[in-house]
């Protein structure tokens, strides 16, 4: 079983290492729209300093839905979807596969280019660590959850609009912890723990039953 | 021992049969035949359990195959109109994850073997987005001869290939059956067996079939019955 689970997971990575343009373009997107916010709003310290946790979180989770579309759409078209269900394995631990792939590619670049992107907004390096474990907590969450919209979305024409109207409300709780954290490390770094142990459930949550909904969601999609 | 029972499938309104009823024991090959549209792919997809029969129950080894689940898609290889294979990857690549999924580890001369016998030798490692059409559904065709599984469904496995492939996958077919597997395809050509049973199942759905209303759709199904397999 943990084979399988293997497999799906290399050939995951081997296909987006031959096409980098995918990883690439969440990492970019993600860059950019951090970026344009100290120049829109000035280079106000103060101001910058309070906006940073809540701008990093919004776009990371942009940019993690901006991916989300392909997760499964590549599958769908050349077929290899359906054989993934009809292989005789868990459905859902192939899921999980794919989501934990589609996370070290879109997600984990992110998480690893975040403290890069919090000194524009003059965080300090508390601030910064909290940043960094709460977007390596929270991120994997927004893939999992996402990975249900994905499914539910496949084959759909305009799928990626209603996607996100379905998604974005389900994220909500993540943002607010995560960019929450990040707040509060620049008050008081042990009024933190809380936020990341709220984040770490959900985690966990998301980790046991995201991929059995998305694995439900991918059979009614290929009837 | 394949089962359908009264089986019926709606495609949106309109009803591509309905009271189907068909078995399918071992060493037998069951041709699917009809015209465009007449709901082939659907009783196939059906059969795999891809595709959620309006009505009726599909029974492998006499359990239904919603119980079986995993069990019975151990059983099975489907092979669709989509090739299922990765553009990205290799050949190689591609057959070793669809035998690592079916769980049976293969050697890799095995798969090169494989390859060879499907007339590939030589392109086994270029991506497959570069071969042509028929060389891409010979990389998928290639899980045939791997496959331990009893029961392969085929939906026009024949389309894009050249003579030479006809005749192997002719040849693949008929050695399944006659070693006791099943084999469920659709095909406008005739297929030729060694050994085994041929049955014939044509779907016939009567000529205005796109009713108005799903109460009318019954009746025309009724006075119009679908067909079923008649052994020959």
């Amino acid at each position: 079983m943990f084979k399988v689970f293997a497999c799906i997971l290399t050939r995951d990575l081997t296909l987006a290492l031959r096409r980098r343009t995918d990883v690439l373009t969440t990492l970019f997107f993600f860059v950019i729209v951090v970026s344009l916010f100290p120049l829109g709003v000035g280079s106000e310290r103060a101001l910058l300093k309070q906006l940073g946790p809540g701008v990093v979180w919004v776009a990371a989770l942009l940019a993690s839905m901006l991916a989300l579309e392909r997760l499964f759409a590549a599958d769908y078209e050349d077929g290899t979807l359906e054989q993934l269900l009809l292989t005789g394995q868990p459905l859902s631990l192939l899921v999980l596969a794919k989501v934990i792939a589609h996370w070290l590619l879109t997600g984990l670049p992110l998480v690893l280019i975040a403290p890069l992107m919090a000194m524009q907004y003059h965080l300090d390096w508390g601030a910064v660590w909290i940043m960094l474990v709460s977007l390596a907590v929270g991120t994997p969450v927004l893939s999992l959850i996402g990975a249900i919209g994905a499914a539910l979305t496949l084959g759909l024409r305009g799928g990626g609009i209603l996607l996100s109207l379905l998604i974005l409300p389900l994220y909500v709780p993540v943002l607010v912890y995560g960019s929450g954290a990040v707040a509060m490390a620049a008050i008081d770094l042990a009024a933190v723990v809380p936020y990341l142990q709220l984040l770490g459930a959900f985690l966990l949550v998301a980790l046991v039953f995201a991929p059995l909904a998305a694995a439900l969601a991918l059979r009614i999609a290929l009837e | 021992m394949l089962e359908a029972i009264d089986l019926a499938c709606q495609r949106g309104d309109r009803l591509l049969f309905a009271g189907l009823g068909l078995q399918v024991g071992p060493a037998t090959l069951l041709h699917v035949r009809g015209r465009n549209g007449s709901g082939k792919t659907t009783l196939l997809r059906a059969l795999c359990g891809l595709l959620h029969a309006d009505a009726g129950q599909i029974r492998w080894h006499g359990e239904d195959i919603r119980e079986l689940a995993e069990d019975y898609r151990r059983d099975l290889l489907y092979f669709g109109h989509l090739n299922g294979i990765k553009a990205d990857l290799t050949g190689l690549e591609n057959l070793q994850i669809a035998a690592t999924l079916d769980q049976r580890p293969v050697a890799a001369d095995a798969l090169r073997a494989a390859l060879a016998r499907i007339g590939l030798d030589g392109y086994e490692d270029l991506p497959t987005r570069l071969l042509s059409q028929g060389q891409k559904k010979r990389v998928a065709l290639a899980r045939l001869i791997l496959s331990k599984a009893p029961l392969w469904i085929l939906d026009e496995p024949f389309t894009a290939l050249d003579t030479d492939a006809v005749t192997l996958l002719e040849e693949l077919i008929a050695q399944h059956v006659a070693g006791g597997g099943l084999v469920v395809l659709t095909t406008h050509q005739e297929v030729a067996l060694t050994r085994g049973a041929i049955q014939r199942l044509t779907l016939d759905p009567p000529a205005h079939a796109a009713a108005a209303g799903p109460a009318e759709a019954t009746t025309s199904a009724s006075s119009a019955a679908a067909g079923a397999a008649v052994p020959q």
